[in-house]
C-alpha cells in the first residue's frame, strides 16, 4: 500500500501556491496537514500529479482576536485550536469539538484549513463553523474572497472553493460573553467519525433560549445547520415546544445509510441529540426523558 | 484455591527451593522489543531480495479470461509478473480435508487462481519487483479480463438446489456436516415445563494481528536449499508443506520464525501468497518478500465465526436444564484451508456445546458450507465463542423463562466438582474441572448481590445496567487426536533439548514458538526450576527448524502444556547427569548432592560444594581428571505428547457489567470478571495478560467485529477505519481470579490459558445487554451488539 | 519533478542529509532509509499507531508525512528515545507489568505514553485511556498499558516533589 509517483512543489507564499494550482488544474492537490489526504493517497484512492506542499507559509498559522473577530489561519492545528487561550474564550465551542477529532498524533497535524476544504460531512469542524457563524477567506488567482460557512459546504467532499483557490483563514465572531456552547456526538470508538454529531452556539435568558445555532453533522451530505432551532428561540421550553422542535428537525434531514447506522437510526440519533442538547443547556434533565424521542 | 496435594508424592521437581514456577518474572525477551529493536520479518532484508505484491481479484466468482502484463513486465524495477499456470510448474496445488472428518471435503487451491478466482482478494498474479512501490505501480498495468459468475454468499441458502454450485467436481456446496445425538432429547423436551428457542447469529471477523502476515523466502540454488522467514506459530508444519508441495524434502526447508507481531490462530495456516511466494524465490532464484498490507490482510487473513446457529433448551421450573439441541450453519469460503481445514470450528462447536452442564440429552448438527468469500479457519478459542454464546444464552433464556436467577440455574446444573473424571454430552472426557468453585469466586469477586441492589437502583433512575454470566470449558494440550489421526503432518508433540554450556549457563532450544504469550520466559522458568540455577543463565532459542527439536509449535493454548512439560522432563535428565558428574567430582552420591543456586550443594545441609560454572569448566576443559569410563552428557533431550487424554480441558466463569443507553443503542463496558482454572500456574502475570487479552478479543466480538459483505460478495469495510477493533478507550478493566486443578497428564500440570478469555466473553456481554434490556422485554441474540441492532430491538427505529 | 528530493533533517540527534522520492513517507523513510527499524508499519492509513514518531517534539503518525515533509525538523524515533533514556523507567514499568506481549504496537504505544505523560503530570486512568485511545493493541487488551503509564506518572511525582 504505497502512493503513486507524484511531483512534489514546496510553496514558497500564498501567491506561489495559488499560481501553482492555477498551473496544474485538477491534477494538484494542496498538502496542509496531510491527515485526510495521505490516507487516501497511501490507499491509492487518489494519485494526484503534484502535490502542493503548504507547510512552510508561516502567513497562514496562528490565531488572532481583533475586535470581535477571531482570525485563525488555516494552517492552525487542531492541537493549537485546542490549546490556546483566545480559543477557549473567544470560542471555546471549538476546544471542545477538536476533543472529538481523532486522536493526539492526528491533531498534532490535521489542520482547519485542510478540514474544512476537504469537507468531510462527517468531520465536526464544519459543522462548528455553521454554529459559529464563520466565514471562510480564499485566495485565488483573482484575488481573495470572503465565504459564509452556510454557503461553504456543498456536498460530500465539495465545497465552494474552485480548484485554484486556497482556504488561507477563517474568520469567526467572538462569542457574546453571555453566550454557551453544548458539543457531542454519537462515535462507535473515541476519536471514529461521528455516527451523528451536534456543534450548538446559544444564548440564553431567563431559561429561554434568545439565540440558538445548532450545526449537524454526519445527517446528511453536509453539515446541516438547522431551522428547528427557530422553534426554541424566544419561546417557553416545554415539551410541546420541543416536540415540535424534533419534527421540524426531522423535516430536514436526508441522513445516507451507511456500515454504521441506517437512514433511519441517524435520523433517531439526531432526535436524541437535539433533545439532550436542549436539557443540557437549560439544566433541564425532565427534558430528556419520557419518551420524547 | 484449590489444590490437589494428594498429587505426587514428596516434593515436586517444580517446589524446588528458588522455584519461578507461580512467581511473576519478566519476561527476558522485552527489552528488545520495547527499544524498536526486535526482528520481525518485515524488518528482514537480504542481498538481491525482490519485493512481492499480488494483484488480486476485484469479484467474488470469476473466469480469468485473460491476462495481459507486457506493459507492466517493462515498468521500472520489474523483476517478474507471474500468473497462475507459470507457477503451477514450480508448486503442486493442495486439499485441505483430513480424514476423521468424515466426509469433508474441498476443491484443489492453488498458490495463484490458474482459470478462475473464487473469492474478492484471491491473488490472480504475482509482481516481482526492487521495491513494493515498483511493484505496486506495474500492477494497475496488469490487464484482466474476467468473466464475473454468479457468487454464492449467503450461507442459508447455499444448499439449495437453486444456488450454483462452486466446485462442480464436488456435486454441492456442503464440505462437511456432523450430527450427534446423545441421551433421549425428544423425549427430555416433551418432558420439560419450559422449552425456549432461538436463533444465535454471529459475525464474521478476523484476527487483525497488528503485524500483517510475512514471508520472505530465499531458494539458494547453489544449496539447493530454500529458506523461509516467517512469523509463524508453526514453523515445522510450514517445513512440511513447503517441501511437499515445492518437490523438496524436508531437509532441503528451513524455517526461520522470529519476532512475530501477533498470531491469534492468523499465522497458523499455509496461505496461498506465503506459497507464491515460496515458489516465486525458486523460480527467480532470489530472495522474495511478501508483506500483506492491511486491506490485503482483511481480504485474505483467515476469518472465523460466520455462523448461525439454532438453539434448543428444555427446562424444568426447579431449574434442572433438560436437554440442549443445535442446528449450526456456517459458511467457509470456497475452500477448506489447508492444512487443518475449515471443518474445525463447527465440529468443536458440536463439541462444545452444552460443556459446562450436566444433562447429557444433547442433539447437534452442524453443516459447512462453500461461499464466494474469503476463506475462513481457525482463530483463537476456535470454535468457543460460538458454542459459549449459544449454551449461555440458551440457559439465561431458560432462566428468564421460569424466573430464576442466572447464578441459580448455572449452580443447579454445572457439573459437580467431585464428579471427575466424566464426560460431556458429545462424549468428551473431562479429567478435572472446578465449576462451582469457579463460580463461588466470581460471585464473591463482583460481589453479585451487591451489584444487582446497586442495578436495581440505577434502573429506577432510568439508568439500564446487566450482569451477564458466562461459564464455559476450554480444550487446550490437544494431542495427535486434533489433526494427526486425520492425516495431516502437524506434530502434536513437542521437543526440548537442554545443555549446560561452559561457563555454567543453560541453552534451551523447544519447538514451541513466541508470540509474545510468553513461551520464552515460562521455558525459562521451568528450566530455571528444575535445574536449580537462575533464570538469566537460561537463554531459550525457539523459531528454527535448523535449530530446535521437531515439535509442533505455539497454538491451540499447548505451549505451556505440552512444550512446557517436555522442557521439563527434559532438565530432569540434564540434572541428573549433572549431579552424576558432580558425584564423580566430588566423589559422593547423586542422592546427597542438590542444585541450588547454580551451585551444586549438599543435600542434607544445603552447604555449597562446587559451582556449576566449575563443573563445567572440569567436564569440558579437564575432562582428564576424570575417573575412566566417565563420559558426562550435559545435554539432554525429551519430547512430550499427551496420551491419556486427547485433549486437556480448562474451565471458568466471566461476569461482565455494562450500561446500555437505551436511546442510543450504545453499550459501555463498566467491568469485567473471569475466574479460570488453567491447572498448574507457571507464571501469574502471563496468564492473567493471556486472559486480559483473549477477553478483548471477544469483545471485539461482542461490540465491534465484523466483516461486511454485500450481496456480490464484495467485503466492504476492509480497512481499519471501517472494522473497528477494541480499543483502550472503550475496554473495561478486567479482574482476575483463578482456581488451581493441575491436570494429572503431565508432572508440570499445566492446561493451557490462551484462549479462554476468548471463548466466554462475548457470551458475558450478550448475556449482560439482554440482562439490561429485560424491561423492555426485548433479547438480542446476535453479534457484534451494535447501537444499530439495539435500537432496532427496542423498537426505537 | 517526481525524482528525488534533497532533505536535510535531524534523526534522534543525527544530521541526515540525503535525497528521498517525494511519495516516500516518514515511515518508510525512517525504516529502509534509515534502517530504524523500531518504527513499525501496521495500517499505512493512519489507524494503528504502530508507526508514531515524534516530530518537532510532537508525536505524529508516520504514515501520514511524507519525508519530504520532515525537512529542517528534527525527528525522534523509539530508537532515539530509548538510547538517550529518556522513557527508561516507563520502559522499565511496561517490563514489571508485561505491558506488552508481541511487542509491534509497542514503540508506538510508548511514543502515545510519553507524549501523555509530558503533558500531564498525573493522568487518572480514563486520561490514559484516551490519550491512548488511537493506538490499537491487538495482545493486552489495554489494561496493563494503563497501570504502567500510571506507574510511571505516579513515579516521577514522587522524584519531582
Amino acid at each position: 500500500m504505497k502512493a503513486s509517483a507524484f511531483a512534489y512543489a514546496r510553496a514558497t507564499s500564498v501567491k506561489n501556491a495559488v499560481e501553482l494550482l492555477a498551473a496544474h488544474g485538477d491534477g494538484a492537490k494542496i498538502l496542509s496537514g496531510g491527515q485526510s489526504l495521505m490516507p487516501a493517497m497511501n490507499l491509492r484512492l487518489i494519485s494526484p500529479e503534484l502535490i502542493v506542499d503548504i507547510g512552510e507559509l508561516a502567513e497562514l498559522r496562528g490565531i488572532v482576536v481583533q475586535g470581535d473577530i477571531l482570525t485563525i489561519g488555516a494552517l492552525t492545528r487542531h492541537v493549537d485550536l485546542l490549546k490556546s487561550p483566545e480559543i477557549a474564550i473567544h470560542a471555546p465551542l471549538l476546544a471542545d469539538a477538536i476533543a472529538h477529532v481523532a486522536h493526539p498524533a492526528i491533531r498534532n497535524r490535521g489542520t482547519i484549513g485542510g478540514s474544512l476544504a476537504h469537507a468531510d460531512p462527517a468531520s465536526e469542524l464544519p459543522a462548528c463553523m455553521l454554529a459559529l457563524e464563520a466565514t471562510i477567506v480564499a485566495r485565488g488567482p483573482q484575488g481573495e474572497r470572503r465565504i459564509a460557512a452556510r454557503d461553504f459546504f456543498t456536498g460530500i467532499y465539495e465545497t465552494a472553493l474552485s480548484s485554484q483557490e486556497l482556504l488561507v483563514a477563517v474568520e469567526l465572531p467572538t462569542a457574546p460573553h453571555e453566550s454557551t456552547h453544548y458539543f457531542h456526538e454519537f462515535a462507535r470508538r473515541h476519536g471514529d467519525y461521528a455516527i451523528v454529531g451536534l456543534a450548538a452556539q446559544a444564548v440564553i435568558r431567563d431559561g429561554r433560549f434568545a439565540d440558538l445555532r445548532l450545526g449537524f453533522f454526519a445527517v446528511g451530505d453536509r453539515p446541516l445547520l438547522t431551522a428547528a432551532a427557530h422553534k426554541l428561540i424566544n419561546v417557553a421550553i416545554s415539551p410541546t415546544a420541543l416536540s415540535a422542535a424534533l419534527s421540524a428537525l426531522d423535516g430536514e434531514l436526508d441522513p445516507q445509510g451507511d456500515q454504521q447506522a441506517t437512514p433511519a437510526m441517524r435520523r433517531h440519533l439526531a432526535r436524541v441529540l437535539l433533545a439532550r442538547c436542549v436539557s443540557t443547556l437549560l439544566s433541564r434533565p425532565e427534558l430528556c426523558v419520557g419518551g420524547l424521542v | 484455591m484449590t489444590t490437589d496435594p494428594g498429587k505426587r508424592d514428596g516434593l515436586s521437581v517444580l517446589d524446588r527451593p528458588n522455584s519461578y514456577i507461580g512467581k511473576t518474572v519478566p519476561r527476558p525477551n522485552l527489552d528488545r522489543l520495547m527499544q524498536g529493536r526486535g526482528l520481525y520479518v518485515s524488518d528482514i532484508e537480504l542481498p538481491r531480495m525482490a519485493h512481492v505484491v499480488f494483484l488480486r481479484s476485484p469479484h467474488a466468482h470469476a473466469k480469468i479470461i485473460s491476462i495481459e502484463s507486457s506493459t507492466a513486465k517493462r515498468m521500472p524495477g520489474v523483476v517478474a509478473v507471474v500468473t497462475g499456470p507459470e507457477l503451477a510448474a514450480i508448486i503442486t496445488p493442495w486439499v485441505g480435508v483430513l480424514s476423521h472428518l468424515k466426509g469433508l471435503k474441498s476443491a484443489p487451491q492453488s498458490a495463484i487462481a490458474t482459470d478462475r478466482v473464487c473469492w474478492q482478494g484471491e491473488a490472480v498474479a504475482a509482481v516481482v519487483a526492487n521495491s513494493r512501490a515498483a511493484a505496486e505501480d506495474a500492477a494497475e498495468h496488469i490487464l484482466v479480463s474476467y468473466e464475473e459468475l454468479d457468487a454464492v454468499t449467503d450461507m442459508s441458502t447455499a444448499l439449495d438446489p437453486a444456488t450454483p454450485v462452486i466446485h462442480a467436481s464436488l456435486g454441492d456446496n456442503l464440505a462437511f456436516e456432523r450430527n450427534h445425538d446423545a441421551g433421549t432429547v425428544d423425549q427430555a423436551f416433551a418432558n420439560s415445563d419450559e422449552v425456549v428457542e432461538a436463533e444465535f447469529i454471529f459475525g464474521r471477523h478476523t484476527g487483525v494481528t497488528l503485524e500483517p502476515r510475512s514471508v520472505v523466502a530465499d531458494w539458494n540454488p547453489a544449496e539447493a536449499r530454500l529458506t523461509i522467514y516467517q512469523g509463524t506459530q508453526a514453523p515445522h508444519m510450514v517445513q512440511n508443506i513447503a517441501a511437499l508441495h515445492l518437490g523438496l524434502k524436508e531437509s532441503q526447508v528451513r524455517v526461520v520464525c522470529k519476532d512475530v507481531g501477533g498470531s491469534f490462530g492468523i499465522k497458523v495456516h499455509i496461505y496461498a501468497d506465503e506459497m507464491a511466494t515460496y515458489a516465486l524465490s525458486k523460480l527467480l532464484r532470489r530472495p522474495v518478500k511478501f508483506v500483506a498490507d492491511r486491506v490485503e490482510s482483511f481480504n485474505t487473513d483467515i476469518h472465523a465465526r460466520d455462523h448461525r446457529c439454532k438453539g434448543k433448551i428444555g427446562v424444568n421450573r426447579d431449574g434442572t436444564i433438560t436437554a440442549f439441541e443445535i442446528d449450526d450453519l456456517t459458511g467457509i469460503g470456497p475452500y477448506s484451508m489447508y492444512p487443518r481445514t475449515s471443518a474445525i470450528e463447527a465440529n468443536q462447536v458440536v463439541n462444545l456445546v452444552g460443556g459446562p452442564y450436566v444433562t447429557k440429552n444433547y442433539r447437534a448438527r452442524a453443516r459447512v458450507v462453500f461461499q464466494n468469500k474469503n476463506v475462513m479457519c481457525q482463530y483463537r478459542a476456535v470454535g468457543h465463542p460460538i458454542a459459549c454464546s449459544v449454551t449461555e444464552g440458551l440457559v439465561d433464556l431458560a432462566a428468564m423463562k421460569i424466573g430464576m436467577d442466572p447464578v441459580e440455574i448455572r449452580r443447579r446444573n454445572l457439573i459437580a466438582d467431585d464428579a471427575y473424571p466424566c464426560a460431556s454430552p458429545s462424549g468428551l472426557r473431562f479429567e478435572q474441572l472446578s465449576h462451582h468453585a469457579a463460580l463461588a469466586k466470581l460471585i464473591n469477586m463482583m460481589d453479585y448481590d451487591a451489584l444487582r441492589a446497586k442495578q436495581a437502583v440505577l434502573r429506577a433512575k432510568n439508568i439500564h445496567c446487566g450482569i451477564g454470566i458466562a461459564s464455559f470449558i476450554e480444550v487446550t494440550n490437544p494431542s495427535a487426536a486434533f489433526y494427526g489421526v486425520g492425516g495431516a503432518k502437524i506434530s502434536s508433540q513437542d521437543g526440548v533439548t537442554v545443555r549446560l554450556d561452559a561457563q555454567g549457563s543453560v541453552i534451551c532450544q523447544t519447538s514451541i514458538t513466541e508470540q509474545g504469550q510468553g513461551s520464552e520466559s515460562l521455558t525459562a522458568q521451568i528450566v530455571g526450576s528444575v535445574l536449580g540455577v537462575s533464570m538469566d543463565r537460561v537463554r531459550v532459542i525457539l523459531g528454527d527448524t535448523d535449530n530446535t527439536p521437531y515439535g509442533g509449535g505455539t497454538w491451540a493454548s499447548r505451549g505451556a502444556g505440552i512444550g512446557g512439560e517436555a522442557a521439563l522432563q527434559a532438565t530432569k535428565v540434564l540434572r541428573k547427569n549433572i549431579l552424576d558428574v558432580a558425584a564423580t567430582i566430588l566423589q559422593s552420591t547423586p542422592g546427597e548432592l542438590d542444585i541450588v543456586g547454580n551451585s551444586i550443594v549438599n543435600t542434607s545441609d544445603g552447604a555449597p560444594r562446587i559451582e556449576l560454572n566449575e563443573l563445567a569448566r572440569i567436564v569440558y576443559f579437564r575432562p582428564d581428571t576424570l575417573p575412566p569410563g566417565i563420559q558426562p552428557e550435559l545435554m539432554a533431550t525429551r519430547h512430550f505428547v499427551p496420551r491419556e487424554y486427547p485433549f486437556a480441558f480448562t474451565n471458568g466463569v466471566q461476569a461482565s457489567w455494562l450500561e446500555v443507553d437505551t436511546d442510543t443503542g450504545f453499550v459501555k463496558l463498566l467491568k469485567h470478571w473471569v475466574v479460570e482454572d488453567c491447572g498448574t500456574i507457571i507464571n501469574p502475570q502471563l496468564v492473567d495478560e493471556q486472559i486480559r487479552g483473549g477477553v478483548v478479543q471477544g469483545l471485539g466480538a461482542a461490540l465491534f467485529e465484523k466483516c461486511v459483505y454485500d450481496e456480490r460478495g464484495q467485503l466492504t469495510n476492509a480497512n481499519m477505519a471501517d472494522y473497528l477493533v477494541p480499543m483502550s478507550g472503550e475496554m473495561p478493566d478486567i479482574d482476575i481470579g483463578h482456581v488451581v486443578s493441575p491436570t494429572l497428564e503431565t508432572e508440570l500440570g499445566a492446561k493451557g490459558a490462551g484462549e479462554a478469555g476468548t471463548a466466554g466473553a462475548a457470551a458475558a456481554v450478550a448475556n449482560a445487554v439482554n440482562d439490561a434490556l429485560q424491561p423492555f422485554g426485548a433479547t438480542i441474540t446476535e453479534i457484534p451488539l451494535t447501537p444499530q441492532i439495539i435500537l432496532t430491538a427496542l423498537g426505537r427505529i | 519533478m517526481t525524482a528525488p528530493i534533497s532533505i536535510s533533517l535531524e534523526v534522534n540527534g543525527e544530521r541526515v542529509d540525503t535525497y528521498v522520492l517525494p511519495r516516500t513517507n516518514l515511515a518508510d523513510f525512517v525504516r529502509e532509509h534509515l534502517k530504524l527499524t523500531g518504527t513499525h508499519v501496521g495500517c499505512e492509513h493512519g489507524v494503528c499507531g504502530a508507526c508514531t514518531v515524534r516530530v518537532n517534539g510532537d508525536i505524529v503518525r508516520a504514515c501520514l508525512m511524507l519525508a519530504v515533509q520532515a525537512n529542517n525538523a528534527s525527528v525522534e524515533t523509539i530508537e532515539g528515545l530509548s538510547d538517550s533514556g529518556e522513557i527508561a523507567d516507563l520502559q522499565a514499568a511496561f517490563r514489571d507489568r508485561n505491558a506488552l506481549q508481541c511487542g509491534f504496537c509497542t514503540p508506538g504505544m510508548l511514543m502515545a505514553a510519553q507524549d501523555l505523560l509530558k503533558q500531564s503530570a498525573e493522568p487518572d486512568r480514563e486520561k490514559i485511556r484516551e490519550h491512548l485511545s488511537g493506538n490499537y493493541c491487538r495482545c493486552t487488551g489495554y489494561q496493563a498499558i494503563v497501570d504502567a503509564v500510571a506507574s510511571t506518572a505516579r513515579a516521577r511525582v514522587g522524584r519531582a516533589s
